[in-house]
């Protein structure tokens, strides 16, 4: 058996050189002087290779198109077995990436390896660093909540400030006209196509040049006998994957992801925040108002990339012991000092979401205080199906957002525009758009206005006497004349408690022919179809005696 | 450092623990993912439901008519209304509806008056009003739904048997 795989591995090998390569891949000669310090380039590769299958994963379920990638994300942590897990892992996956090839800078400035002839290395690793960004920023997008979406406002911003390049730049991300489907199809291909190709390539630059000119040895082991990367290395290297690995799994299976409600341009209560690794920028944004507020968003990040590109020209001086590097110790030091402070400023700073209030009135929690023009638009909810996708009060989550606590403030137009075209209104609504006249609009406007967390389980039931009898009460035009609930004319008499005063044949007999009971009746008389009669006069005697 | 006398028990160790633990995180990413991409769809999404397909009292008798009805529809992470048709004959003693689709390939099918018979334009199969298979590659008969009479109006349940992943 063993002569077998050896004689298969010998043919491919004869062939494509594969074994060869392995080997000598794992038997390069590194110095003495590797170990622990030197692990986490190749934790960075390992977080790579974790990213590229989880969002390949994700990419299986995912639908990319604003709306439905919403949706989609939510079906995948929902519905489908292990989803929400992939996603934590891609998620914790990307900071955790930031946080390793932090640390890898962080490294290789203390020790001093980006010296000559390591130049190339080390500016490729600040491309790769800027690459790590890149798909941080463009992924924050991808999930299409109101997180997402607000804080890729900014961004996009922020890139229109560049100067003289700005305009140009906003056109690339589609974000001339603000973001919207085009700006989520770019960041979409940036995300997926573009930068994973582009960090494959500079990686495998990188790679080919730490091992053409070696893993930097420090001073004392110049001249000492090299030593193997497998086993010895390769075991450091996996136990820090190990290590990552756990946290990683534990953080995903743990801590739950954010998901939050999709994506609603008109939500102006929004306070948008960024990833944490971006936080430092979100605050230095803060200390440079008006005309110089290019200064914190563009100059002093780019003076910044280039400082650390240059790092190897301005450091030319030999190779140092690690413990003589005082200087290189500052610098980091302070570098890290002054991040560390500027997220923690903005993490202290940063305001609570105002919850807002809505503008209803009293919350009534029984439907027999709704007034009929907001009864009907119950009724109309009813009709039109709304409740397929919309909950009026938390419960089984449906597509669309839960009508009680969608906490923002609506105006009545806002609704009815929404209603008619909702996608104007919330890009990507998957929500069909309604036929329904602007009166019958209005009805559910009013209804949707009227919904609070505290009222919404109790109008998920309403007899259908009373919608039936609401509708036909607006559609009569009664409240002409008549006052229902404090809504309504006051020319006629006010109907609240008529039905404690009259019986249902009373009711009746009067609707057909009002003047039959006062000859002096300015009431039109209304033969309504037998259930209808019998609906609005069940509703009649549903109204309370008179409003609290 | 490489050649002392402990090193090949040492790189013994070494090797296991690298086995070892690559197969563990292999096993710990490919397991969720295997779930992942092959989802046992969770009880209550798949489509149960009855769907009212319309009034039947003009159905003829021995006529196979083509109804068309809307019906939900949840597919991943979308729930549509969708158009759906059926083929609904009344015969002496029962309401039968077919599934539209040719129990071949999955092809649309449709009633020949002149030959008395269903068939497929895809690979010629031919069904009888009741759907027993007269010619051609179709390894069953038609496939009916679950019917119950309301009234008038005609509810259709599962369609029954089905069919692995729709034949394909």
């Amino acid at each position: 058996m063993r002569d077998l795989i050896r004689r298969i591995l010998d043919w491919v090998d004869h062939r494509t050189g594969f074994e060869t390569a392995v080997k000598n891949f794992l038997y390069e000669d590194i110095p003495a002087s590797s170990g622990w310090h030197q692990v986490f380039g190749s934790v960075a590769l390992f977080l790579f290779f974790v990213q590229a299958f989880t969002g390949v994963l994700l990419a299986f379920n995912y639908a990319p198109q604003p709306g439905d990638a919403y949706h989609s994300l939510q079906y995948i942590v929902t519905q489908i077995t292990g989803g929400r897990l992939i996603r934590g892992l891609h998620h914790w996956g990307s900071s955790l990436m930031v946080v390793v090839v932090g640390l890898h800078m962080v490294q290789v400035a203390l020790w001093g390896a980006y010296k000559k002839p390591r130049e190339a290395t080390w500016i490729l690793g600040v491309l790769l660093l800027l690459l790590v960004l890149a798909f941080g920023l463009t992924g924050y997008l991808l999930p299409w909540d109101n997180r997402a979406y607000w804080a890729t406002v900014v961004t996009i911003q922020i890139a229109g400030l560049v100067p003289l390049f700005g305009e140009y730049i906003l056109e690339f991300l589609g974000g001339a006209e603000g973001v919207g489907v085009s700006t989520f199809t770019r960041f979409y291909t940036l995300h997926v196509l573009m930068l994973p190709a582009l960090t494959v390539l500079l990686m495998m630059l990188h790679i080919h040049l730490v091992r053409k000119h070696g893993v930097t040895p420090s001073p004392r082991a110049i001249g000492q006998p090299k030593k193997k990367f497998y086993p010895g290395q390769a075991f450091k290297d996996l136990m820090a994957f190990f290590a990552v690995f756990i946290l990683l799994f534990v953080l995903a299976a743990t801590v739950d992801v954010p998901l939050e409600g999709l994506a609603d341009p008109s939500d102006s209560t929004y306070v948008p925040r960024p990833e944490w690794y971006f936080l430092f920028l979100f605050q230095m944004l803060k200390f440079f108002e008006g005309r110089w507020e290019v200064v914190g968003a563009v100059i002093l990040p780019t003076l910044a990339v280039l400082a650390l590109l240059a790092v190897p020209f301005l450091d030319r001086a030999k190779v140092k012991r690690i413990r003589q590097r005082t200087l290189a110790f500052a610098v980091v030091g302070v570098v890290l000092a002054g991040w560390l402070a500027l997220t923690v400023a903005a993490d202290l700073t940063t305001p609570e979401p105002v919850a807002s209030a809505r503008e209803t009135g009293p919350a009534v929690a029984d439907w027999r205080l709704l007034t009929p023009v907001e009864l009907a638009g119950r009724a109309f909810f009813q009709r039109e199906k709304c409740a397929g996708c919309h909950n009026l009060a938390e419960g089984e989550p449906k597509m669309g957002p839960t009508l009680a606590t969608v906490t923002h403030r609506k105006s009545a137009e806002w609704l009815m525009g929404h209603f008619k075209n909702p996608s104007e209104a919330v890009p990507g609504s998957p929500m069909p758009a309604k036929t329904i006249s602007d009166d019958e609009s209005a009805c559910l406007a009013a209804f949707v206005l009227k919904l609070t967390p505290g009222n919404a389980a109790a109008l998920e039931v309403v007899p259908d006497y009373a919608m039936r009898g609401a509708v036909i009460y607006h559609e009569s035009q009664c409240s002409a004349c008549h006052l229902v609930n404090g809504s309504g004319e006051e020319s006629g008499p006010p109907l609240n408690g008529v039905g404690q005063r009259r019986t249902a044949e009373w009711l009746e007999e009067h609707f057909r022919d009002p003047q039959k009971f006062d000859p002096q009746s300015v009431m039109p008389p209304y033969d309504f179809p037998a259930d209808d009669m019998a609906a609005i006069v069940a509703y009649m005697q549903a109204l309370p005696p008179e409003l609290q | 450092m490489g050649k002392d006398p402990q090193s090949s028990s040492r790189r013994t160790f070494y090797q296991r623990i690298i086995y070892g633990v690559s197969s563990l995180i292999a096993a710990s990413l490919t397991v969720p993912a295997v779930g992942y991409l092959f989802p046992s769809r969770r009880k209550g999404n798949a489509a149960k439901g009855w769907t009212d397909a319309g009034d039947v009292s003009a159905l003829p008798l021995n006529e196979p008519r083509e109804l068309a009805f809307q019906r939900k529809r949840v597919d991943g992470w979308k729930t549509s209304i969708e158009r759906a048709t059926a083929w609904v004959v009344r015969t002496e003693g029962e309401l039968i509806a077919f599934s539209p689709r040719c129990t071949h390939l999955g092809c649309g099918y449709h009633w020949e008056t002149d030959s008395d018979r269903f068939v497929c334009p895809c690979h010629t199969s031919g069904f009888s009003m009741t759907g027993e298979v007269l010619e051609g590659p179709a390894p069953r008969p038609l496939d009916r739904f679950e019917t119950r009479t309301e009234g008038n109006r005609l509810w259709l349940g599962r369609v029954r048997p089905i069919p692995e992943n729709g034949g394909q």
